[in-house]
Order: structure tokens, then sequence, then C-alpha cells
């Protein structure tokens, strides 16, 4: 059985109460049209599970197959320094055909962060190593492609249609 | 004629196929490096976090430990000249076309109701001893955190940071 390794922790980015009787973790990649698909479900299981469900996410870039991968993701970070980490982290789902540096700048813009700040930090690849850290934490966690999906530690396997979702997070939330 | 599956301590049994159409590949001639097998039941697989899409964006991961990846199924080399060059594969993919499945039947991962293998993955040594192995349940790609814990207990001392 794959473990989430290491356990969530304050350095992870986390919406929901930290004692939430359930916790969900997704690695997912910016441009991989799977988790695209996945995202607004995600977005709807947090709204029906509210303050019960503790949802986190990490950064697993596939970036031999999706080139603008691994530089989204350190956008992401480069938000989450500036306190913006799921505005932009919604924006990148929801423009995955707009992911060149100069889009994520466009990003940064609109979302009041500093844009020249966010284009320094790609070039110089400041997030790069933080973005890396996620992504063999993955690797070593059982991810076996994107996105992969852990409720409370374990490698959840199972569908993640809306339904299904939400159905096996209520019985985790329960006991 | 299907045997089982070598397990740990035992010797990996040496075997030569074709990686491209004009190349092949020895498991012997990778001696004194760790060698990562890893069985798949095709290429084509209709998913884009497949487990060789993983294991190719793990090159780097396994690098770390000097281990050769070879990944192996019964398609011919024509498809996996396509696989790779389509999904931009940075490893070998070797043919186990001719006699279909020999070499997976040597390691006792082949099914025959099939026609194709298992998703088996072993984990050589530098001196071509089997350490570790591991096979998926059918349908469950299974990630890479058992090839690199095994590879972490190889102890070669050749661990690079």
């Amino acid at each position: 059985m794959s473990r989430l390794t290491p356990a969530v922790s304050d350095s992870d980015h986390r919406s929901g109460p930290d004692d939430a009787p359930v916790t969900l973790v997704e690695y997912g990649d910016y441009e991989c049209p799977h988790c695209g698909r996945a995202h607004p479900i995600v977005q709807e299981v947090r709204k029906r599970l509210g303050r019960r469900l503790r949802f986190v996410f990490r950064n697993f870039p596939l970036a031999e197959a999706h080139p603008h991968a691994v530089h989204a993701a350190e956008a992401a970070e480069a938000a989450a320094i500036q306190g913006r980490f799921w505005e932009m982290h919604d924006l990148l789902f929801e423009h995955q055909a707009a992911l060149e540096d100069s889009d994520l700048i466009g990003y940064a813009k609109r979302l009041a962060l500093d844009p020249g700040r966010m284009k320094d930090e790609l070039a110089a690849g400041t997030h790069a190593n933080r973005v890396r850290q996620d992504f063999r934490s993955g690797v070593r966690s059982g991810v076996n492609g994107t996105p992969t999906f852990f409720i409370d530690g374990v490698r959840y396997d199972g569908s993640w249609d809306l339904d299904a979702l939400v159905e096996v997070l209520e019985r985790a939330a329960e006991v | 004629m299907t045997t089982s599956r070598p397990s740990a301590g035992m010797a990996a049994p040496d075997f030569t196929l074709p990686s491209t159409p004009d190349q092949k590949v020895k498991l012997s001639e990778f001696r004194g490096r760790p060698v990562i097998l890893a069985f798949y039941p095709a290429d084509w697989s209709p998913v884009c976090g497949d487990q060789m899409a993983l294991y190719n964006e793990l090159r780097g991961e396994f690098a770390r430990f000097n281990a050769w990846l070879l990944g192996i199924s019964v398609d011919g080399v024509w498809s996996h000249a396509a696989f790779a060059m389509d999904r931009k594969l940075h490893f070998p993919l070797l043919a186990d076309f001719e006699p279909k499945g020999e070499v997976a039947r040597r390691y006792g991962v082949y099914r025959a109701e099939d026609g194709f293998s298992e998703r088996a993955l072993f984990v050589i040594d530098a001196d071509g001893v089997v350490r570790w192995s591991y096979v998926s349940p059918v349908g469950v790609n299974p990630g890479a955190d058992g090839i690199l814990d095994a590879l972490e207990k190889l102890g070669t001392g050749k661990e690079r940071r």
C-alpha cells in the first residue's frame, strides 16, 4: 500500500482546517489534461465537504510530456510566496492552453502580484527546488501518474468522478 | 515454457533482445551497474500518466543510483520506435517479440491467456543478481516507490546526491 511521504505539514499548500476529519492530497500537473478535468470536480468536492475537508496540492509536473508544466508549477509557488497560491492555482487550471512564461507573468499581473518579480523568479528558477521536492515526495509516495490522490495518507486508486470522490470522502470523514 | 519468477538472491536470467531494428541489448552487458527491468503489457496505453511516461520522467532519480532502465513488452521494434518517439521516451524499449514473450516467460511474468506480460518490475544489482521484484495487480500502475526503495537498499555506496 502506497503511503504519503512525507506527511502533510506546514510547508504544504493547505485549504480547509488542519483538524478537519479527512485530508485529500492531490499530486497534479497544471498542463495535464486529466488534472484539468479533475480541477472542477475537486472544487465541487471541496464545496460539498466544506469544513470537514482539508485539501492539499503538491506539484508533480511531467516535464517531458508537458513542456510548460514546470514553469507553471513554479509560478504557483511564486504566487504562494506572495500569499496567492490558490488564486494562481485556479487560474492555471482554467487556462491550461496558455502557460507560456508571458501568460504566467500576465496572471501575476491579474492577481495584483509583482509581474517583474514573477518574471525574474521564473528566469532564475527560484522555486525550482520546491517543485522538485514535491515531485520527489510524489515518487516516494507511489504517485503513478497525474492526478494521483491520497486520502488520509493512503493512495486512492478508485474513480475520481464527483460522486465517487464525495462518497469515499464522506465515509472517511465519519470514521 | 513458463518458469517461476526468479526471487531475490537468484541470478537474473540473461537474454538478448532487439531495442531498435538494428540494435540488440544483452542484459549481462550491464554488469557493474544496477538494472531496472520493467515489463509492461503493451505500447500505446491511452493515458498520459502511464507507467513508461512516468519512468521517463524519473530518469534523473534512477541516475542518482547509476541504474539503467529497460522497458520490455511483446511489441515489435517498429511499434516501440513509434511509441518512444511519440512519448519522447529516452530509454530502451526491448521487443520480446520473437519468440513471443520468451523473456517474460523466463521471468515468470507472461500472461499466456492474454498474450502479453504482467506489469512486473525487477531490480537487478551490479552483479546480475535479482534483488527485488514486484508484480502489480492488473490495471494498476505500480509507480516507482518500490524501485527507489530497492535501489536504496542495494547499498552500493555509489549513490550520487
